[in-house]
């Protein structure tokens, strides 16, 4: 019988690659009765929805002010001078 | 009429002026790096590695499409690039195998030793809150640098393990380590962020 840290590394790499039927069968009969390991999994597909369903989220966004240093926007525009 | 539009792409390609492009595009390509990178200085040197790629390469661009995009196409190819020099597995600057977020929620034999489950955001609209995204980023911040890159690679930027495995210069179950690690580093802190 698999503990529960091997559990979560099959729920993670169940989201990498297709497990093979039997440990499977194990990953999915440990979810059904472990409510921990069941919200690992959970958690873990949140997640992932997240960053796909709202990817700019993770971005300062064009009104935080985030850019360039005044001196990086100096040295770039000199190196580009040069070429 | 078609050789006066050659003559004008053609002087419009030699005519570029790099303050120009750098004020127009420059705080664009600075964010979406910083976010991949999350180092001002290794963005910062992704962007001028774009725009000197974009000055030599301007004549294949000439015109076709939007100018911004294609500067991207080019920064998407730079971040890559500059993940796999920070991440070389035989540079020596530690590396990935010894921060295990794992050891700190698993007990020695492999048993559940804190509550792993994100209760405040199992409600449906969890993703919507700024809250959330605020932690998410925060806590990208606290992996490995390498455990956030092979993250990054994969759910934000969508690429294929075998795809990042090539790019990286790394083997699947390298990547299957980096990411579950990743995973549970992001549960935990997250988790520790949203229910202070």
């Amino acid at each position: 019988m698999l503990r529960c840290r091997e559990i979560t590394e099959l729920v993670s790499q169940s989201l990498e690659h297709e497990l093979p039927w039997r440990k499977r069968v194990e990953l999915r009969m440990h979810l059904l009765m472990c409510r921990l390991c069941h919200g690992f999994a959970r958690s873990v597909k949140l997640l992932r929805r997240a960053v796909r369903e709202h990817p700019d989220r993770l971005q300062p966004d064009e009104e935080s002010g985030v850019g360039l240093s005044e001196e990086a926007r100096r040295r770039i525009i000199a190196s580009l001078r040069q070429k | 009429m078609p050789e006066m539009d050659d003559n004008h792409l053609d002087r419009s390609a030699a005519e570029v002026d790099p303050e120009q492009w750098v004020v127009q595009h420059g705080d664009t390509l600075f964010r979406y790096a910083l976010t991949r990178l999350r180092d001002p200085e290794a963005a910062e040197e992704v962007v001028q590695e774009t725009f000197v790629a974009a000055l030599g390469a301007r004549r294949q661009y000439a015109g076709r499409g939007s100018e911004g995009a294609w500067l991207m196409g080019i920064c998407k190819r730079k971040v890559i690039d500059s993940m796999r020099r920070r991440n070389r597995f035989d540079s020596g600057t530690g590396g990935d195998m010894d921060a295990d977020p794992s050891n700190a929620v698993f007990d020695s034999k492999g048993n559940w030793r804190v509550d792993p489950i994100l209760r405040k955001q199992l409600p449906e609209n969890a993703m919507e809150r700024e809250e959330f995204w605020q932690a998410f980023r925060d806590c990208l911040k606290r992996l490995s640098q390498r455990q956030a890159d092979a993250f990054t690679l994969r759910e934000l930027d969508g690429l294929s393990s075998g795809e990042i495995c090539r790019e990286l210069g790394i083997t699947a179950s390298n990547l299957w380590v980096l990411l579950y690690r990743a995973r549970v580093g992001l549960t935990g802190c997250m988790k520790s962020h949203l229910e202070e």
